[in-house]
């Protein structure tokens, strides 16, 4: 299995609080890779330093072996990372479908494969396609967020939290669509707190805490690590 | 949504039983609170308005204006406020009854490029023909007053309505093209390298109020919101600033030395602007209507596009791959020197600048133009211009010139009331301003990132 991402003692500051101390993570082309961890340990800090909207203090990323840290946000697109932010962030006031061609900026114009591969993932928002964004339902707005994200044909999908506010049903039914989007080819970086539900879907994990990677493995053995099952599944005392 | 409540207040709260005295359910009665209200403000409005009192008889402004028939004018208004306010819910019911075929007729008309372009070709006849009947006075206004307000507001409006960037300091690309050309054409104390004629001094003045506005940019659209705002805003000031105190430069508060009109000698073309309006109007027209067809084309390309991305969530645009920096410089690049093309024609028409042209009430003025037309939208910002503008020389001689902006500031309070989106909304803006009505997100344009708090 080749290495697609990469970062390596990648160390990140806001100010003078270090968000990330030396974070290094490797992802396989392919591969679903969970990122775990509690509220402020640094995950949402890691994926927007991959996408160019944070630039770490040191360290460095690789992107198919090309040196990506420093790029500008709409560069790092272009090379074929797709981000679907933290809390969706999708286009109130445009359309789904417009919310949809946005995603597909960095080509000019949406294609027509592309968008009938994200309505044959996502029916609803064929159904929704004129309506506006905000007014979605939150499991919506997260289809959309990732069907914008989708858009741009990346190699690698960065996924901030998608089961953020969903019912658990949706839940099931958003990792479900992961999982597919994995299966047609595209690598998933996913970000979670829900640590059960991303595991299971994923090949490998890693546990930040307070801005370093204290655990990796397969997500199989962190599922029944009983370190993790205390921190984040909440069994029993540490 | 108020008029549910206010019918709700507007019966007696039953838990309250005797124990409660008719003043106390009366001072907790939503209307009669307005009611109030609107009583002082209308007797306010009397003081203002009515005679002013003097060393001898300093009460006389009160006790002319509250003991004199006129009072029941005011009175009557203010009433009249109040049945507004407190049957607003209905009364835009009703509004809206009465307009919706007109509106469906007109997205319907407004649909078909037929109609739509013999629309525009009438208009533009009318703004060719209708000068001429004016009278030299309102020539005047129609070029000093609207012609170049019109410009700076759809330049504004591409800054703050298409790319949603707050511009406090817009007045200062308007002074810097103003005295650029002032500078080139020989009219300032310090003498030019070379002089220019006025016509070929609009490019370097345009060019000088565009690099200025990326200079002033590229720093400051790293912030935000708020941030940026307060920046533009200590922009404008210090070219003011620099306008009054530079003596040696721009000739201060006395003025610049007699800027020459505008003549144009090129491949046989010969033309001298002279103290007559109506060339100066036409000359605008021409510009007005080529700004307005590109700025037009912009905004349905793939830049409109990203304009509107970055005005909606800039992190997602960001995230889209939309080049957010690249493009909020060039909406501030093309507002500037909109800017300073407007300063340049009304620096060759009055011909003597003052800085107090350019103070900061310009800069809110132009806003309150973009805004009052509709943000976002190219033909609500000349409309926005030309009835706002037009109205305080029409006010002239009516009422007094002291209470002018009494009357403007109770126009504009009322439009925000009944009609936030302007007169002449974009499509979008009116969707947004609707979305926020029903709670699903923030109305404001020039804010930052709103997408990801709303749910």
């Amino acid at each position: 299995m080749s290495v697609l991402l990469q970062l390596s003692d990648v160390q990140v500051r806001y100010g003078a609080i270090a968000a990330l101390k030396g974070v290094t993570v490797e992802i396989g082309a392919g591969e679903i890779v969970a990122l775990l961890g509690a509220n402020g340990a640094g995950k949402t800090t890691t994926l927007r330093t991959i996408s160019g909207q944070l630039h770490p203090h040191e360290g460095r990323i690789f992107f198919e072996g090309r040196r990506i840290d420093g790029l500008p946000a709409h560069e790092v697109v272009g090379l074929g990372i797709g981000h679907s932010p933290e809390g969706r962030r999708i286009f109130p006031r445009m359309s789904v479908l417009e919310n949809l061609q946005m995603g597909a900026y960095r080509f000019g114009r949406a294609r027509k494969d592309d968008l009938d591969r994200v309505f044959a993932l996502f029916p609803r928002l064929l159904e929704r396609r004129t309506q506006d964004g905000g007014t979605l339902s939150g499991g919506e707005q997260q289809m959309l967020a990732i069907g914008r994200a989708l858009m741009s044909r990346p190699t690698v999908l960065l996924l901030d939290e998608p089961s953020m506010g969903l019912a658990p049903l949706l839940v099931q039914q958003i990792f479900d669509i992961i999982r597919e989007i994995n299966e047609q080819g595209t690598t998933v970086l996913l970000v979670e707190q829900n640590a059960v539900q991303a595991l299971s879907i994923a090949h490998r994990g890693y546990v930040l805490e307070t801005g370093s990677i204290v655990m990796s493995d397969a997500a199989s053995s962190l599922l029944v690590d009983p370190r993790v099952r205390a921190a984040y599944l909440g069994e029993g005392a540490a | 949504m108020s008029a549910i409540r206010d019918s709700e207040a507007i019966r007696p709260p039953q838990s309250a039983g005797g124990g409660r005295s008719a003043w106390q359910r009366l001072r907790r009665n939503n209307n009669a609170r307005k009611l109030v209200a609107c009583i002082i403000g209308a007797l306010v409005a009397a003081v203002i308005t009515g005679p002013s009192g003097s060393v001898s008889h300093p009460t006389a402004g009160f006790t002319g204006a509250l003991f004199h028939p006129r009072v029941i004018v005011f009175l009557v208004l203010g009433v009249l406020l109040w049945l507004a306010m407190v049957g607003r819910e209905t009364l835009s019911e009703n509004i809206k009854t009465v307009t919706a075929p007109i509106s469906m007729a007109r997205t319907r008309w407004l649909g078909d490029p037929k109609v739509r372009y013999s629309l525009y070709a009438a208009l533009l006849i009318f703004a060719i023909i209708y000068p001429r009947s004016l009278s030299s006075f309102w020539q005047g206004v129609l070029v000093d007053q609207i012609g170049v307000y019109v410009l700076l507001a759809i330049g504004l409006n591409v800054v703050v309505g298409f790319a949603g960037l707050l511009d406090l300091g817009y007045i200062a690309f308007y002074a810097i093209g103003a005295y650029s050309c002032a500078y080139w054409t020989g009219a300032l104390p310090i003498k030019p390298v070379f002089h220019l004629n006025p016509f070929v001094s609009i490019v370097f003045a345009v060019a000088a109020a565009m690099i200025a506005g990326v200079i002033l940019g590229a720093p400051t659209l790293r912030l935000r919101g708020d941030y940026l705002a307060i920046v533009t805003l200590g922009f404008g000031e210090i070219i003011t600033i620099y306008a009054n105190n530079l003596q040696s430069v721009t000739g201060g508060a006395g003025g610049t030395n007699v800027v020459p009109h505008l003549s144009v000698n090129l491949l046989g073309l010969k033309y001298h602007w002279k103290l007559d309006s109506l060339p100066y109007y036409y000359l605008l027209l021409v510009f007005v209507v080529a700004i307005l067809v590109m700025f037009r084309a912009l905004e349905n390309s793939r830049v409109g596009r990203a304009w509107t991305a970055i005005r909606e969530d800039e992190v997602a645009a960001e995230a889209s791959g939309v080049n957010t920096f690249k493009y909020k410089l060039l909406a501030f690049a093309m507002g500037a020197s909109t800017s300073g093309f407007a300063g340049v024609l009304f620096a060759s028409k009055v011909q003597t600048l003052y800085p107090s042209s350019f103070a900061l009430t310009e800069s809110i003025l132009i806003l309150v133009l973009v805004i009052f037309g509709g943000m976002g939208s190219l033909p609500g910002a000349v409309l926005g211009a030309a009835v706002l503008q037009w109205l305080p020389q029409f006010l002239r001689g009516k009422i007094n010139q002291a209470d002018l902006f009494l009357y403007l500031g109770a126009l504009l309070i009322i439009m925000m009331i009944f009609r936030p989106q302007g007169i002449w909304p974009s499509r979008r803006r009116a969707r947004e301003l609707a979305m926020a009505e029903a709670g699903l997100t923030e109305a404001d344009a020039v804010s930052g990132p709103t997408a990801g708090e709303v749910q």
